[in-house]
């Protein structure tokens, strides 16, 4: 009630102005002549009595503000006044406002969009049910650190451990779907039966899959993601016992995954289907195809699980040293998997956008300061005129608010567009290995920082220029031309802040070379291939039709022959996996001859047609290529790549050497060619050992295609796809694309390529704001000493004389901001050297040509207003006092 | 104490509570009443008068409302309210301790 009361009181005194002010004046108007009337009885005659009882009131207007005052009506009304003389200030000056508010948008913008990302990748929870308690489960090996699990070993790690709630396995799998325009590849992963019961998640409709329902002869079950559902069953509800052929089986669909449920490592399967454990890699202890996910155990670290994992490698080390020698265990958190990679780029991108957001705030912190300066003389009147100080400072504080206020807005706006700009930027396959970017924007927490940074900008803004205020001397601002000490403390100040700028622009700019650099280094690599007019297409013929090597081998020398004659087509050939891909489906193999105690010599293994080199354009180094009919009739051949050759036989002679797989076909294989290194990982991971063995000798339906032509590769792929449907309309070709797009998106070069270019972008704007920042200062500096220049040459100086002065204010100022700047840089680029590619933290040409630009605009920065100070003319300069 | 400037900070507030809870009245008669019971030694002035009222109603504490007065015009009468009445008794109950302290003070110099 009390509250309502003053509510009321308060809104009255607010919305009922006019109303309140007259009954204020009625008030005293009527204590007004009670007085004269007692004045008058007192014996005063009229005129004395009014006199004197107005003098008691000691100031009428006084009165009634100060009971304003305690109605709490001027606090409202001087911020609307203030407000609105903000606004007229900042209307007075366009450029000022103009400038100080796009580039307060620029750095919102910027730094806004990359936390959007780096809350969608690094902050937001996974979707799971208490996401931090799982993990993923790898083997590892000295080659692969973390790498996948074999069926078996999944098996007895699930049966032994102790520090798992559940411990399940997924894999990633293309399955042939049948579809009434014939097959078509699609995406599928394969889950043991409780993989969605370990991450918490249920399906929208129907059911999970059943225990055992992932064993040899149950029924083969599958369940869609929602994509599939909407995309090929129309979202009708009746999909539930459909029947689905994959891979030329029979599944029926038990259920469908909610709208929401992602998960990055597989990207964007449209089947799920229970594990096949009755597959052929499945029966093979050494055979690893499936990773682990777990759900740790209550109060069980993610360490102490590292330590039994480790503990169980060890034990079926002893039990199966065949399969597993050299093998351990590891376990990682499950967002360092799928986030770990980009974890690193994305900081780097926030580091540069908060470096560019400082560089703007100082930028408008020094304009601020500049006109503060040049409004010297107006709040000195204002102060003579009886505005207290506090109200001054709070004159400060609305204009920046006002600033911020439209900095803030406008930069809200570009960073939501400038989001959506970068998400189309992402080639669909990366963008669909991270469906954490689903729903990304605009969020609570984005809000949240956009709102602190707009906090400390408006801090910023408004204390810069009032703590100007003690320094000018009131009286010192009338004084008519005063050039008091403030002017000078100003430009300490100011240079400082110019210093900052151009060391933070130092840094940005070397993290763009260095980035730039490094992404050109990475273009450069040595591919072992001509990349240009290579087009590749991944084949996938049926079961049906192709079950027998003999059949294989036939449709590779059909597809070989009939692709070959295409026109425009120079040679085609074939491989089991592309280059620039990943560095692994790996073999076991040994030297014959030598000493063998049962080490895992793994290597990389490529099956290649006897066209395959000659159509990439890979060299020879020495030997020869594989002929055509080398097949399991002959004796069996091998190529390896020139690291192999180094690495296994240094000092020696590889041709003519026997090898022999160890696990799976023991039959010895000459040596019988050495290639210079191709490729097969990504461009910034080294070559490793890779054995090349002839298609025809290890025969599969499923391989990829590589195709020289003299036309557009786009043409040929087309051709060569209508092709494949001639030869069998139920073989699939998919992944067609020219080999230099297949380099420009692979993931490693998508990742430099990407940062280089926004941090370069970060950096040019860095450049721009800080020269701006120091032609500013400079410039200030001349006019303030226009009048000194002016003495100076009218004692004879040159303007020779008069350039070197103020150039020397500019280049020392430059000069120590580009040194601390380059030591600040060498320090923040040790941080991202895991980023770099073939370049140190400290490259010296890019240190150099940094430090060379910089001069440079700083150079040209302060020669305009050199000029300017040279061209006075001392008379003139004189006068103007 | 002569003149209600130099009154203690807040007395005024105190006075005015208590004589307002009297009866409803407008500022004149409570400066009277303030001048009449001190037997002439505290003087307000509308200066400190006002502004005080205006305060004591934004807090709640009183009332106002238009009525004709004894020389038939218009004037704004103050009431107490109930969370007036409340804070005259605490500001009493200071009021008498602070008095009580300051004698025993005067008293034992």
């Amino acid at each position: 009630m009390q509250w309502a009361h003053i509510v009321r009181l308060r809104l009255r005194s607010l919305l009922g102005r006019t109303k309140v002010e007259q009954e204020l004046d009625e008030e005293l108007r009527y204590h007004l002549e009670r007085q004269i009337e007692e004045n008058l009885s007192a014996g005063m005659n009229p005129r004395e009595a009014r006199e004197e009882a107005l003098r008691s009131f000691e100031g009428w207007d006084q009165r009634k503000e100060e009971c304003r005052d305690m109605r709490g009506w001027n606090v409202v009304d001087n911020t609307l006044q203030d407000l609105r003389f903000a606004m007229r200030q900042l209307r007075k000056t366009p450029g000022f406002t103009v400038t100080a508010i796009l580039t307060l948008t620029l750095g919102m913008c910027s730094s806004v969009a990359i936390f959007a990302f780096v809350d969608a990748a690094l902050l937001k929870p996974l979707p799971y049910r208490d996401s931090s308690r799982l993990v993923g489960v790898y083997e590892t090996i000295e080659s692969c650190p973390l790498c996948n699990l074999s069926y078996f070993d999944y098996l007895d790690w699930k049966k032994q451990n102790t520090v798992f709630r559940s411990l399940d396995a997924y894999t990633g799998n293309g399955m042939m779907l049948k579809t009434p325009d014939g097959p078509k590849r699609a995406q599928a992963a394969e889950v043991s039966d409780g993989f969605f019961r370990t991450l918490g998640v249920l399906p929208l409709i129907g059911r999970d899959f059943l225990p055992g329902e992932d064993r040899p002869g149950a029924p083969h079950t599958v369940l869609l993601s929602y994509a599939t559902w909407m995309n090929r069953y129309g979202g009708k509800s009746d999909v539930l016992g459909h029947a689905v052929t994959l891979n030329e089986q029979p599944y029926v669909v038990i259920g469908v995954l909610r709208q929401d449920f992602q998960f990055a490592p597989e990207a964007t399967p449209e089947f799920w289907t229970p594990l096949n454990s009755a597959g052929s890699c499945e029966q093979r202890r050494s055979c690893h195809n499936l990773y682990g996910i777990a759900r740790l155990k209550d109060g069980v670290s993610v360490g102490a699980a590292r330590a039994e994992v480790a503990v169980i490698a060890r034990r079926l080390e002893r039990q199966y040293p065949d399969s597993n020698r050299g093998q351990g265990g590891d376990v990682s958190p499950l967002s360092e998997v799928i986030v770990g990679s980009v974890r690193p780029i994305l900081l780097v991108l926030l580091a540069g956008a908060v470096l560019l957001l400082l560089i703007s705030c100082v930028n408008i912190a020094s304009l601020l300061l500049v006109r503060s300066e040049s409004r010297r003389r107006e709040l000195a009147v204002r102060s003579a005129l009886g505005a207290s100080a506090g109200r001054l400072v709070i004159q400060f504080v609305t204009e920046g608010l006002v600033l911020v206020a439209a900095g803030s807005a406008l930069g809200l706006a570009s960073a939501d567009w400038v989001m959506h700009l970068l998400t189309k930027l992402i080639p669909a396959d990366m963008l669909a290995s991270m469906p954490y970017l689903a729903g990304f924007g605009l969020n609570f927490r984005v809000m949240a920082f956009a709102g602190s940074v707009a906090l400390l900008a408006a801090g910023l803004f408004s204390l810069i220029p009032a703590s100007r205020l003690p320094a000018m001397k009131m009286s010192a601002g009338l004084a008519e031309g005063s050039r008091g000490s403030a002017g000078n403390a100003w430009r300490r100040l100011g240079s400082k802040l110019v210093m900052v700028e151009l060391a933070t622009a130092v840094v940005l700019l070397v993290g763009a070379g260095l980035l730039g650099k490094s992404f050109y280094l990475l273009l450069q690599v040595n591919l072992g291939l001509r990349p240009d007019h290579l087009a590749t297409i991944m084949v996938s013929a049926p079961n049906a039709g192709y079950d027998k090597d003999e059949l294989a081998i036939a449709l590779q020398r059909q597809v070989v022959s009939r692709v070959g004659s295409l026109p425009g087509v120079e040679s085609v050939g074939l491989v089991s996996q592309l280059p620039v891909s990943h560095n692994g489906n790996t073999t076991w193999f040994r030297v014959l001859g030598r000493p063998y105690h049962g080490e895992h010599n793994e290597v990389p293994q490529r099956d290649v047609s006897s066209t395959y080199f000659a159509t990439l354009g890979a060299k020879l180094l020495h030997g020869r290529y594989f002929n055509e009919n080398e097949d399991q009739s002959k004796p069996h051949v091998a190529m390896i790549n020139s690291a192999m050759a180094k690495k296994y036989f240094p000092n020696e002679e590889p041709l003519g050497k026997q090898l022999a797989h160890i696990s799976t076909n023991p039959a010895p294989m000459e040596i019988v060619g050495v290639i210079e290194d191709i490729r097969e990982g990504q461009l910034d991971s080294t070559t490793p050992p890779v054995l090349y063995v002839p298609f025809n000798q290890d025969p599969d339906r499923y391989f990829s295609m590589v195709i020289r032509t003299s036309q557009a590769e786009e043409s040929v792929i087309r051709a060569a796809t209508a092709t494949l449907r001639q030869i069998n309309p139920d073989i699939v070709a998919s992944g067609g694309a020219p080999m230099s797009e297949r380099i420009n998106d692979s993931p490693s070069a998508y990742v430099h390529r990407s940062s280089a270019w926004l941090v370069g972008g970060f950096a040019g704007v860095a450049l721009l704001l800080s020269v701006i920042g120091l032609y500013g200062v400079i410039a200030y500096s001349v006019s303030q000493r226009s009048r000194e220049i002016g003495i100076r040459m009218a004692l004879g100086a040159q303007r020779s004389a008069v350039y070197g002065l103020v150039l020397k204010e500019g280049g020392r100022l430059a000069l120590i901001g580009i040194v601390t700047g380059l030591a600040c840089s060498v320090a923040g680029a040790t941080l991202i050297r895991k980023l770099l590619f073939g370049t140190p933290p400290w490259d010296l040409p890019t240190l150099a040509a940094v430090a060379g630009v910089l001069s440079i605009a700083a150079l040209l920065a302060s020669y305009i207003p050199a000029r300017r100070a040279a061209s006075v003319n001392p008379v003139e300069a004189l006068q103007v006092e | 104490l002569s003149k209600p400037t130099d009154l203690v900070q807040g007395t005024l507030d105190l006075l005015i509570l208590k004589v307002v809870a009297l009866e409803p009245m407008h500022g004149w008669a409570i400066a009277q009443r303030i001048r009449n019971i001190s037997g002439d030694v505290l003087q307000v002035g509308q200066g400190a008068l006002y502004p005080s009222l205006h305060k004591l109603e934004q807090n709640g504490w009183m009332k106002s409302e238009w009525a004709v007065s004894e020389n038939n015009r218009r004037a704004k009468y103050y009431t107490l309210t109930a969370a007036g009445r409340k804070a005259l008794e605490q500001e009493s109950a200071q009021w008498e301790r602070l008095a009580a302290a300051i004698s025993l003070v005067v008293r034992a110099v």
